[in-house]
C-alpha cells in the first residue's frame, strides 16, 4: 500500500478499498486460527481456491483465510458471506460442493451446517449458533471479518481511525482520560486500572519511555492472546500507537512466545504494512509523532509472563523477577519508565477512543467494564474461544455459550486464572464474572483461561497438575517458591499416591499462606491458589484420599481398583482383546475378570465394554 | 538524610539504602544467607523478612531490597515474620540437611526435623557466588541454570568454565560451605566448577602463590601498576 501522509488520506483510502469492494459478492472465508489449522484449514482453503480457478469463477466471488472464529471445537470453519452461512467440520472435498450448491444455486448443505444439541434443528447463520448467541464479540469478532496480513482488510473496517482521531484531535492528556474514564482494567491478570498506569508512566522522568506488549500468553490451555495477535494483529499494533502517543513513547515491543510462530509472522508482517504506509517510523500520518515497534520472541518460560521478568528476558538476562518496589512505571525497561499491557488490554484501546467512553462503560459491571475473552476448554461440549460482557455468569458460559457438559457428566467446578486461578464450585456457578468477584471467590480473572471440569475429575489431582505446572515454571529464586510448591507437590502427590497422612491438610494450608506471603513476584504469590481453593471447596475429596485412602471422582489410579460386574459382563472378550496390560482373563460365555495386580487403570476396557460391565471402586 | 523506625525505634539513613543493611548497622538482628554488604541485594533466601508499614498498608517483605523511605515503620519479629521465618529456614533445612549454617539458625528459631523428605544437597541457591564472580571480581563464570526445582548454579553449559580465574571469591563467600577449593604447589581446582589452573612461582622468592590465568587476568585489568608487579607474590612485592 502507498504511503499515508496524513489523516485526510487515510480517510481517502479507506474509501477507496470499500468502492473496489461489493458488500453483495459472495466470500467464502475459511477460518485461519491455530484450531482450524490443527485440523487442516489450509487443505480446505487450497481446496476452495483450485475449485474456483478450475471453474473460472475467480470474478465472482472472494475468498478469504482470516483468523480464529473462536469455535475451535467444530474447525476447519467456513463462513460464506454476504448471507453468513455457517458450515462446520469442512473437509477439502467438500469445497466443490459448497461451490455449486451454495456460492452458484444458493442451497445449504444440511450435513455441514450445526445441529443444535437440545432441539435437533439445522442453523444456517453464524449468528444463529447458540455458541454465538450469548456472546458479545466487539473485540475478537473482527477475526472473522479480515486477513490477518492484509492491512487493507483492517483499515476497510475502520483501522486507524481511533489513531487518526487521536492524533488530530486529542491531546495525549486527554487521550489518558478518556482510557481512565473508560475503566479499562488490565487483562493480563492483575486488572489494574490501564489510565492509571498510562498516566503515571507519562508523568514519570525519564529521557526515554517505552511501551510493551505482553504477549507471553502461558496457561495451559488459554490462547485468546495468541488468536489476538494471530488473527487481527492491527487492533494491538493500533492501540500500542495510541498508548505511546499518551505516554510519550518513541519506542515499543511485543515480547511474543516463539511457540506462537503464526502470531509472529503476523505480527511482523502487520508492522511492515505499517513502516511502508507511514503508520509507524518516523512523522506517524504527517502529525510529528515517531514510534517504533520491535518483535522480541520469548523461549517459553512462564514466568516471563510477569512484568520484571519480562523486561529482564527484553534485557538479554534470564528471566527472573525483580522487586516492584519501584514500579516498572518508574524504572522498568533498562531502568527507563516502561508502561507494559497485556494483548487484549491494547486492543480494547481503539475500540474505546471509536466508539467512546459511555459506549464502553455501559457494557460490564460496576468495577469491570467491557468484555473479556476467555477461552474455554476442559468437560465442555464447545470448547473454544468466547467473547462475553463482564458480569455475565459461569453458568451462561459453560452451559447456554459452552453447550453444557460432553455424554452424561455433572458439572463439578469450573478453574479460571490459570495456574495461579482457583476453582470455583458449581455451587458458585452463578456468580457474575468479573475481576473483584472471581478473586472473592478464590479464583482470578487471569489472562481468561477458563477450564470446565464435570464429576470424573479429580480435584486433588487437578491441583497436583497445577502444582507439577508451577514447580517447574517457577523462576527458582525465591526459596518460598521454589522449595515450597515442590513441597506442596510432594505432598500432593503422595495423596494422590494413597501416602497421605493426617495433617497434610493443614501442612499444605500453612505452606501456602507462606508461598505467598513471603515470595518475591505474582507467580509465588498465587501459587498456592490451585490448592488452597481445591481445599476450601472440596476438602471432603482432599479426606477421603487421605483418610479412607479412596478417590471419589475413580481417578488417582493408586487409589481405584476395577471390577467387572459378572451379571453385567456377556464374555465377548473385547475388554480382554484391548487389555495392554494383559490383566483381563476369561473363556467364551464365562464372565471375565480383572487381575488388579496386572491392571494398569488406563481406561481402555471401559472405553470397549458395550454393556457397562466395568466399575472404578 | 531519611528518617523511619525499626522495632518502634527512630533511625537515620542516607537515600539509596536498603532496610537491612540499616538495620544490621544499628544493630538489630535479622537473620539472611543471601545478602552480603559487598554485592547488590537479590532477594533469594527469604530470610530476612519483616513486616514493613508504609502509608496505610502493612506487609511482610524482604528487607535486603526494600529501599528505605521517609516514615516507613519495619517491624523485625512480629508473629507472622517469625511464621514466615520458620518455614524458610524448614525448607533449607529439608534441602540440606548437613548444612551447619541451616543447622544453626534452625536451633536458633527451634525449627525440629523438616516436615518433608530430606534431600541431600548443599547448596541453598543464595546466589552469592554468583553474584561475586559477576559483581565484584568479574569473570562472569558461572551462573544459574535451570529454573524452578531443577535451579542449580554452575558455569554455562556445565563445562569447563573458561573465564574463571580460580581466585576463590566464590569458595570465600559461600554461606553453606559447598564450594571446596584445593591447591598444591602445581595447581589449584575449584572443586564445584571443575577448573583447574597451573600456578605460578615468584619471581623473586620461587613460591608457588597464585594460578597463572588469574594473575593474566588482572595484569589485563589494571593500569599504572608495574608490568612485574602480578610476577611477585604477596609477600614480595
Amino acid at each position: 500500500m502507498r504511503r499515508i501522509n496524513n489523516p485526510q488520506e487515510l480517510e481517502k483510502i479507506r474509501e477507496e478499498i470499500l468502492t473496489r469492494r461489493d458488500p453483495n459478492k459472495p466470500c467464502i472465508t475459511i477460518c485461519s486460527g491455530t484450531g482450524c489449522h490443527a485440523y487442516g484449514c489450509e487443505k480446505v482453503a487450497e481446496a476452495f481456491r483450485a475449485e474456483i480457478r478450475k471453474r473460472g469463477l475467480e470474478e465472482s466471488m472472494d475468498i478469504r483465510t482470516t483468523g480464529c472464529h473462536g469455535f475451535c471445537e467444530r474447525g476447519p470453519v467456513v463462513v460464506i458471506n454476504p448471507e453468513k452461512i455457517f458450515y462446520q467440520r469442512v473437509t477439502p472435498e467438500d469445497a466443490g460442493e459448497i461451490i455449486s450448491e451454495t456460492l452458484l444455486k444458493n442451497s445449504t448443505i444440511d450435513r455441514l451446517l450445526y445441529t443444535h444439541p437440545q432441539t435437533g434443528e439445522k442453523i444456517v447463520r453464524e449468528d444463529d449458533v447458540p455458541f454465538y448467541q450469548g456472546q458479545m464479540r466487539v473485540i475478537f469478532g473482527n477475526n472473522g471479518k479480515i486477513d490477518p496480513t492484509k492491512i487493507e482488510d483492517y483499515i476497510a473496517i475502520g483501522g486507524y481511525s481511533a489513531l487518526a482521531k487521536v492524533l488530530t484531535e486529542f491531546s495525549p492528556e486527554e487521550v489518558i482520560d478518556t482510557i481512565k474514564r473508560s475503566a479499562l482494567r488490565g487483562r493480563g491478570g492483575g486488572g489494574f486500572p490501564a489510565g492509571v498506569k498510562w498516566e503515571s508512566c507519562r508523568n514519570a522522568r525519564g529521557d526515554k519511555h517505552y511501551v510493551i506488549c505482553n504477549a507471553d500468553e502461558g496457561d495451559p490451555g488459554a490462547y485468546m492472546d495468541r488468536s489476538l495477535l494471530e488473527g487481527n494483529p492491527h487492533s494491538v499494533l493500533e492501540g500500542m500507537i495510541i498508548g505511546a502517543y499518551a505516554i510519550g513513547s518513541d519506542e515499543g515491543y511485543i515480547y511474543v512466545r516463539n511457540e506462537y510462530p503464526l502470531a509472529v509472522r503476523n505480527v511482523g508482517i502487520a508492522i511492515d504494512q505499517l513502516r511502508d504506509c507511514g503508520l509507524l517510523g518516523e512523522n506517524i500520518l504527517g502529525t510529528g509523532l515517531d514510534f517504533e515497534i520491535k518483535v522480541n520472541r520469548g523461549g517459553g518460560a512462564f514466568v516471563c509472563g510477569e512484568s520484571t521478568a519480562l523486561m529482564a528476558s527484553l534485557e538479554g538476562q534470564a528471566g527472573e523477577p525483580r522487586a516492584k518496589h519501584i514500579h516498572t512505571v518508574e524504572s522498568g525497561l533498562w531502568d527507563k519508565p516502561t508502561n507494559l499491557n497485556n494483548v487484549e488490554t491494547w486492543a480494547n484501546v481503539p475500540l474505546i477512543i471509536s466508539r467512546g467512553v459511555k459506549w464502553y462503560t455501559s457494557i460490564g459491571t460496576e468495577t469491570s467494564k467491557g468484555t473479556k475473552i476467555f477461552s474455554l476448554v476442559g468437560k465442555v461440549n464447545n470448547t473454544g474461544l468466547v467473547e462475553v460482557p463482564m458480569g455475565i455468569t459461569i453458568r451462561e458460559i459453560v452451559h447456554d455459550i459452552g453447550g453444557g457438559i460432553p455424554g452424561n457428566g455433572e458439572l463439578k467446578a469450573v478453574q479460571t486464572g490459570g495456574p495461579s486461578g482457583g476453582c470455583i464450585p458449581e455451587s458458585l456457578i452463578d456468580i457474575p464474572v468479573d475481576f473483584d468477584k472471581l478473586t472473592e471467590v478464590g479464583s482470578m480473572m487471569g489472562s481468561g483461561g477458563m477450564i470446565v471440569m464435570d464429576d470424573r475429575t479429580c480435584m486433588v489431582d487437578i491441583a497436583k497438575y497445577f502444582l507439577n505446572f508451577l514447580k517447574d515454571e517457577s523462576c527458582g529464586k525465591c526459596t518460598t517458591c521454589r522449595d515450597g510448591t515442590r513441597r506442596m507437590y510432594e505432598i500432593v502427590d503422595g495423596i494422590t499416591r494413597g501416602e497421605g497422612r493426617a495433617g497434610d491438610i493443614e501442612l499444605l494450608e500453612e505452606l501456602s499462606w507462606v508461598v505467598s506471603e513471603a515470595s518475591l513476584c505474582a507467580l509465588g504469590q498465587t501459587a498456592p491458589n490451585p490448592v488452597l481453593s481445591t481445599i476450601r471447596y472440596f476438602r471432603d475429596e482432599y479426606e477421603a484420599h487421605i483418610k479412607d485412602k479412596r478417590c471419589p471422582a475413580g481417578v488417582c489410579k493408586a487409589l481405584i481398583t476395577y471390577l467387572i460386574d459378572q451379571e453385567k459382563c456377556t464374555a465377548c472378550g473385547r475388554c480382554k482383546r484391548v487389555c495392554p496390560s494383559e490383566a483381563i482373563t476369561g473363556e467364551k460365555k464365562v464372565p471375565h475378570k480383572i487381575d488388579p495386580e496386572k491392571c494398569i487403570r488406563c481406561g481402555a476396557c471401559i472405553a470397549e465394554c458395550k454393556f457397562d460391565a466395568i466399575e472404578v471402586v | 538524610m531519611i528518617t523511619f523506625t525499626i522495632d518502634g525505634y527512630e533511625v537515620q539513613a542516607e537515600a539509596g539504602q536498603n532496610v537491612l543493611e540499616v538495620a544490621l548497622d544499628k544493630g538489630f538482628d535479622i537473620p539472611h544467607l543471601c545478602y552480603h554488604e559487598a554485592l547488590k541485594p537479590y532477594g533469594a533466601c527469604r530470610l530476612c523478612v519483616a513486616e514493613v508499614t508504609s502509608g496505610k498498608r502493612t506487609r511482610l517483605t524482604t528487607s535486603c531490597n526494600y529501599p528505605v523511605i521517609e516514615g516507613i515503620s519495619v517491624q523485625t519479629s512480629t508473629e507472622k515474620v517469625i511464621r514466615a521465618r520458620k518455614m524458610v529456614i524448614e525448607l533449607l533445612l529439608a534441602r540440606c540437611p548437613d548444612a551447619p549454617i541451616v543447622k544453626d539458625l534452625a536451633r536458633e528459631y527451634s525449627v525440629g526435623r523438616p516436615r518433608f523428605t530430606a534431600d541431600n544437597d548443599d547448596c541453598i541457591l543464595c546466589g552469592l557466588c554468583e553474584r561475586v564472580c559477576r559483581e565484584v571480581v568479574g569473570p562472569d563464570a558461572i551462573t544459574f541454570l535451570g529454573r524452578g526445582s531443577s535451579r542449580k548454579v554452575g558455569p554455562p553449559l556445565e563445562i569447563n568454565p573458561k573465564t574463571c580465574i580460580a581466585c576463590g571469591a566464590c569458595v570465600y563467600i559461600c554461606p553453606t560451605d559447598c564450594i571446596k577449593l584445593k591447591e598444591n604447589e602445581k595447581e589449584r581446582t575449584i572443586v564445584r566448577w571443575g577448573r583447574t589452573l597451573p600456578m605460578k612461582t615468584c619471581v623473586v622468592c620461587g613460591r608457588s602463590f597464585a594460578p597463572w590465568f588469574q594473575l593474566e587476568y588482572f595484569r589485563k585489568i589494571t593500569e599504572g601498576i608495574p608490568k612485574d608487579f602480578w610476577d611477585k607474590c604477596l609477600d614480595c612485592r
